[in-house]
């Protein structure tokens, strides 16, 4: 809490030197009308900039693990279907990947006779579970490959089958080591769902965008959208790091 | 089970270019205790670890109560069944308490409910002179006690053979002898044992075949009085010399 004050307050005085004619911080004053309601519009992206990341975030952690497994294979046929869709999709940018999805996958739905409309909210969620789930990927793999070989071998001679062993032995013991990195993962899905705003998403970025065009006010605008951000990425690092405690005490050796 | 718990004939292994295995024979008798020695690098672990398919051999049969070992994964399973395995490194699971390592195998993979596995599970940590422990995670125990509840955990599957690599070269010298005494007592109780191992005052005590390997082959086999009075090859006589000198 003494965090977001100390970042906040650096604006606050700033918004002091509104008597210079240079700022135009009344568009976000809460204290007159206009300056709460601009406020009010521009907060209320949030909802959709959460629930856009932590729906992409989900798809990506399941999907990650999919692409993931694979990648641990013995067989090199097998292995190429984990390198294969890490090295295509995290080399895309996101901004084309989104152009990709949202003007183009509905032209291929199209083709095979589906008629799958894709809105600007699961345009969104697709191409950032898409765009991330490469490199969720690579931290399960990194994750998984960090346990020793000798518990999955122990896990083998006393009967365990491949999912068991994964499920009961090797990802228990990995999702601390993978935990963190996921958890830095996420902070860029919540940022990168910035992009929502160019296919027409009303997150925050965009309403920050609709309101700079009609006030002309940018510096003041994108600085309380900056702060909305900071909030958000404080407000998650201090969930994470809670879960992190958490899992810590659970394991006392 | 039949009367010969494990025969290899002609088993064959190679690391790219490698040649780790060449032409192993060896038989093990339902009861027999085996115990492997030799160098470092001689291909004794390798030999072990091809008998429940930790790794795979590319020539020649392994045959575990009959049944042969192929890549058929259900040859592998049906073979893993009855054979349990004690590694150097004990291999517990961290995140899991004693008890839950001894029963997860059991419930997971044999389908017993969490009650008998738990009576089963305490049955044998009895048996290795720890069931106080149970409530523990492995690392709040030490050495012995570890390898010792990684003994219990194999016991927990019933397995017909149990094959030990080197379970004693991880420990700090006082705790070698408390987990060589539970070994001793699965002998004497007739469990069919394959050891690699360099506790030589062990191998004298238990073992009915001695094996020497060097190089990836066997050079030479016997029981132990023979092979400790009277080793034939060079190259035993100088292992048993450098090892048996302290």
């Amino acid at each position: 809490m003494k965090k977001i004050l100390a970042l906040t307050l650096p604006f606050l005085i700033l918004s002091g030197c509104s008597s210079s004619t240079t700022w135009g911080w009344y568009v976000i004053d809460p204290r007159t009308e206009t300056g709460w309601i601009n406020i009010k519009f521009l907060i209320s992206g949030m909802g959709d900039t959460i629930l856009i990341s932590v729906i992409a975030a989900v798809i990506s952690i399941f999907v990650g693990l999919l692409v993931a497994l694979p990648g641990l294979s013995d067989r090199w046929g097998i292995r190429m279907i984990n390198r294969v869709y890490v090295e295509l999709v995290r080399s895309i940018p996101l901004l084309p990947m989104l152009f990709w999805v949202f003007y183009g996958l509905p032209i291929i739905f199209k083709s095979m006779g589906m008629n799958v409309p894709i809105d600007p909210f699961w345009g969104a969620i697709i191409t950032l579970a898409l765009s991330d789930s490469a490199f969720t990927a690579e931290i399960y793999r990194a994750g998984i490959q960090s346990i020793a070989k000798g518990q999955s071998e122990a896990a083998q001679t006393i009967g365990l089958n491949y999912l068991q062993t994964m499920r009961y032995v090797i990802l228990p013991q990995a999702i601390r080591r993978i935990l963190p990195p996921l958890a830095n993962q996420f902070i860029y899905i919540v940022k990168m769902s910035a992009f929502a705003s160019v296919i027409g998403m009303q997150e925050l970025t965009r309403r920050a965008n609709e309101l700079v065009v009609s006030e002309y006010r940018p510096l003041e605008i994108y600085s309380l959208l900056i702060l909305e951000y900071l909030v958000l990425v404080l407000i998650i690092s201090a969930g994470v790091r809670w879960l992190e405690r958490r899992m810590g005490s659970d394991e006392r050796s | 089970m039949t009367e010969t718990a494990i025969e290899l004939v002609g088993v064959n292994k190679w690391y790219g270019n490698f040649h780790v295995l060449k032409d192993i024979h060896l038989t093990v008798k339902t009861g027999q205790k085996v115990v492997i020695c030799g160098p470092s690098g001689s291909g004794k672990s390798t030999v072990v670890r091809c008998i429940n398919r930790l790794e795979e051999h590319q020539k020649g049969t392994i045959r575990v109560d009959g049944i042969e070992l192929t890549n058929d994964p259900a040859s592998v399973a049906q073979i893993r069944s009855e054979v349990g395995m004690v590694f150097q490194q004990f291999n517990l699971f961290p995140h899991l308490s004693v008890l839950e390592n001894l029963t997860l195998g059991p419930i997971k993979a044999r389908g017993l409910s969490k009650k008998d596995a738990e009576d089963k599970a305490m049955q044998y940590l009895e048996r290795v002179h720890i069931p106080d422990q149970a409530k523990k995670r492995p690392g709040q125990l030490s050495g012995g006690q570890q390898q010792r509840v990684a003994i219990a955990r194999s016991l927990c599957m019933e397995p017909k053979v149990l094959l030990f690599d080197e379970p004693t070269s991880a420990l700090d010298p006082e705790m070698i002898s408390e987990v060589l005494d539970v070994m001793t007592d699965l002998a004497d109780e007739g469990m069919t044992m394959v050891v690699v191992t360099h506790e030589m005052g062990f191998a004298r005590k238990v073992a009915d075949n001695m094996i020497f390997m060097d190089a990836g082959e066997v050079v030479e086999h016997g029981p132990p009085e023979e092979f400790f009075g009277a080793p034939r090859s060079p190259r035993c006589q100088k292992f048993l010399s450098q090892i048996l000198q302290h």
